[in-house]
């Protein structure tokens, strides 16, 4: 069973109404915002744990305990909220259609989600290369406040409440929490360590929750239809609708606001036109950005899109991002190539990220040429095992995690590479001059 | 390459204009987190006045004056970050993305497209001045792939031919529109959206 478009957040997904505020609110946004909040924080906290929501972010955290981790008890450090729309991670880009399309299922939901965590203030963190979705951003804001939904006595709400945006420069490492606050208070965007965590020490000291675009702008639609009808779609602990990226060797990539634990096959069927060449073509797919390791196609074929299901293949649902890849695929240069994005957006604030990041992305030039010998998969599976784990943030873990998903499925093809290279660079036999 | 580092830098009045919006977003004691939006203001600016958009170092020092920061720490994030250009540039900035999700839809072709059109490599700077090539890091537009961000607009959906076109169109002087080369709506399946048909509204 497919959602129905009744049953979609997001209508505007596509950007084939205005996203400005009159439509917006034809479409539902802003419908009883007031009333939502008059209802109370434990409601609000309690209603959201109830709907089972995970960020959507990547690491799938439950939102409404996220958000009781918050002080009760206003003290005069101020708390923030800050929303991670920085979205950079390979094969994902559902948060610029939320912003560019939809913004005010987003400002809508930094109120709710402010006056929830006691939070006058919030602070939108945009990826620098989204000028223009930051501008479409600004002006809904713009919008919301001249209609009295932002500001003092928000949505009529009597809680005062101020929304900005703020744009990074184009790092990858500042999706990460704690890089985030540091680079939106005008520093390098180097991870800290934790604990601390935020909801302790965040942005300017003081207690902060970031979440993710997606997870903030699903949170008005929850609360206006229950947290029963939420945790209606997917399976236990699982719930929602998702908003997936299908991409690759499809015949149609799109994204899409899908159920989610729906199979992978049927959402790439029903959604994506299909593998290209039909679905016997398919030689694997990375199922949730580029940090989750890819999946060979026995396991696509009936593998369930949710956070348990993928997790139980050593996958994961990450950001939905799911990145198709017929037989055609150099699949070692594929991931390779991965490699060098993550050395390229290593921070270089730890050793083994540093210094592993660089290694691991020669070392798999290597591999793509052949230009190794076979001992040296295992050498390279070693060092990645020895990152893993050993640094501040998980940008390093999100590195390897690729390079061990291809040597778990595709080891044969790396040793046939490796055989081809030493058949083809052979010694050549030369006559010896004394026989 | 070698260039001259202008000796002087002020912000003229529409930087001005934004900057005294940019800083009523941050409590007054945290105007540090204005860096980052006022390193744009310096690299628009430069677009603007000398139409190669880029940071000199005089204005790195303006901006510590400004946010009461340490020159250093100003000099820092603005070589952390990648989007600020430390050096001039060309009047247009070709940013291809070559992370996997675009190279498995062909960015390899249309970065032999910029090499071919633009006469510019990676890094490089057109003669006529006109291109600079940058390959970047994923640009979050994966459904769209392969995409081409030149200066604030992304070109998506290209092939080796509509690359070729849209640089010889920006050669003209011309403004080609930004979005899908192929026409598809935004980020919906091409020939058209399977979802969203029935829902309320406009």
């Amino acid at each position: 069973m497919a959602l129905s478009d009744k049953d979609r957040i997001f209508t505007n997904l596509y950007g084939l109404q205005d996203w400005r505020l009159p439509a917006a609110q034809k479409r539902g946004n802003w419908d009883g915002t007031g009333g939502i909040l008059a209802k109370g924080r434990d409601w609000i906290i309690e209603e959201m744990k109830s709907s089972g929501l995970r960020g959507r972010g990547g690491a799938g955290f439950p939102t409404g305990m996220k958000w009781s981790f918050m002080p009760k008890q206003a003290s005069e450090r101020p708390h923030y909220l800050v929303v991670n729309a920085d979205e950079s991670e390979p094969g994902t880009c559902k948060d610029r259609d939320i912003i560019r399309h939809d913004p005010h299922t987003l400002i809508e939901g930094c109120l709710i989600a402010g006056f929830a965590m006691g939070a006058h203030a919030g602070y939108i963190y945009v990826r620098g290369e989204y000028y223009n979705e930051s501008r479409v951003l600004d002006a809904a804001i713009d919008e919301a406040y001249a209609a009295g939904l932002l500001g003092k006595n928000a949505a009529g709400s009597g809680w005062d409440f101020d929304l900005y945006v703020h744009r990074g420069a184009g790092a990858y490492i500042c999706g990460e929490e704690t890089a985030l606050i540091e680079s939106l208070e005008g520093k390098k965007g180097m991870p800290r360590l934790k604990p601390p965590f935020p909801a302790a020490v965040g942005l300017y000291g003081c207690p902060t929750t970031v979440n993710n675009v997606e997870t903030i702008a699903v949170v008005p639609t929850i609360l206006r239809r229950g947290a029963a009808w939420f945790a209606g779609f997917g399976r236990p602990k699982n719930s929602g609708t998702k908003i997936f990226c299908i991409q690759g060797h499809v015949n149609k990539p799109c994204n899409v606001e899908e159920e989610m634990s729906i199979p992978m096959r049927e959402l790439i069927e029903r959604h994506a036109g299909g593998v290209r060449g039909g679905w016997d073509n398919l030689m694997c797919v990375i199922p949730g950005g580029s940090s989750t390791p890819l999946l060979p196609k026995h396991i696509c074929d009936d593998v369930l899109m949710d956070f348990d299901a993928l997790r139980e293949h050593k996958s994961g649902l990450g950001t939905a991002g799911v990145i198709v890849m017929d037989k055609s695929t150099d699949i070692v240069r594929a991931i390779a190539r991965l490699s060098r994005f993550y050395k390229h957006e290593s921070c270089g604030q730890c050793t083994p990220c540093r210094e592993g990041m660089g290694w691991v992305s020669r070392m798999m030039d290597r591999m793509v040429q052949g230009r190794a010998e076979v001992e040296e998969i295992d050498v390279l599976e070693d060092v990645t095992r020895r990152i893993e784990g050993h640094t501040i943030c998980a940008l390093a873990d999100g590195g390897v995690w690729p390079v061990q998903g291809l040597i778990r499925h595709y080891r044969p093809v790396m040793e046939e590479r490796i055989a081809a290279y030493k058949a083809a660079h052979a010694a050549p036999v030369l006559p010896m001059a004394a026989e | 390459m070698s260039f001259a580092q202008p000796t002087h830098f002020a912000f003229d009045e529409s930087s001005e204009a934004e900057i005294a919006k940019i800083l009523a977003k941050y409590p007054e004691a945290k105007k540090a987190s204005g860096v980052i939006p006022l390193l744009y203001v310096v690299q628009r600016q430069m677009g603007r006045g000398t139409g190669s958009a880029w940071v000199p170092k005089v204005a790195m020092d303006v901006i510590a004056e400004r946010l009461g920061m340490a020159p250093i720490r100003v000099y820092e994030v603005a070589t952390f970050y990648f989007m600020f250009n430390m050096k001039p540039i060309g009047r247009h900035h070709l940013q291809l993305c070559g992370t996997t999700p675009c190279m498995l839809r062909g960015s390899d072709d249309v970065m032999r497209a910029c090499h071919d059109a633009a006469h510019v490599h990676v890094g490089q700077t057109s003669e006529d001045g006109l291109f600079t090539l940058t390959e970047v890091e994923c640009l979050g537009a994966c459904v769209n792939a392969p995409v081409l961000q030149v200066d604030d607009d992304y070109f998506e959906d290209l092939d080796y031919d509509r690359t070729v076109a849209l640089i010889e169109a920006l050669k003209r002087g011309e403004k080609p529109t930004p979005g899908s080369s192929i026409g598809r709506q935004t980020s919906a399946p091409e020939g058209g959206p399977l979802t969203l048909i029935d829902v309320g509204g406009e």
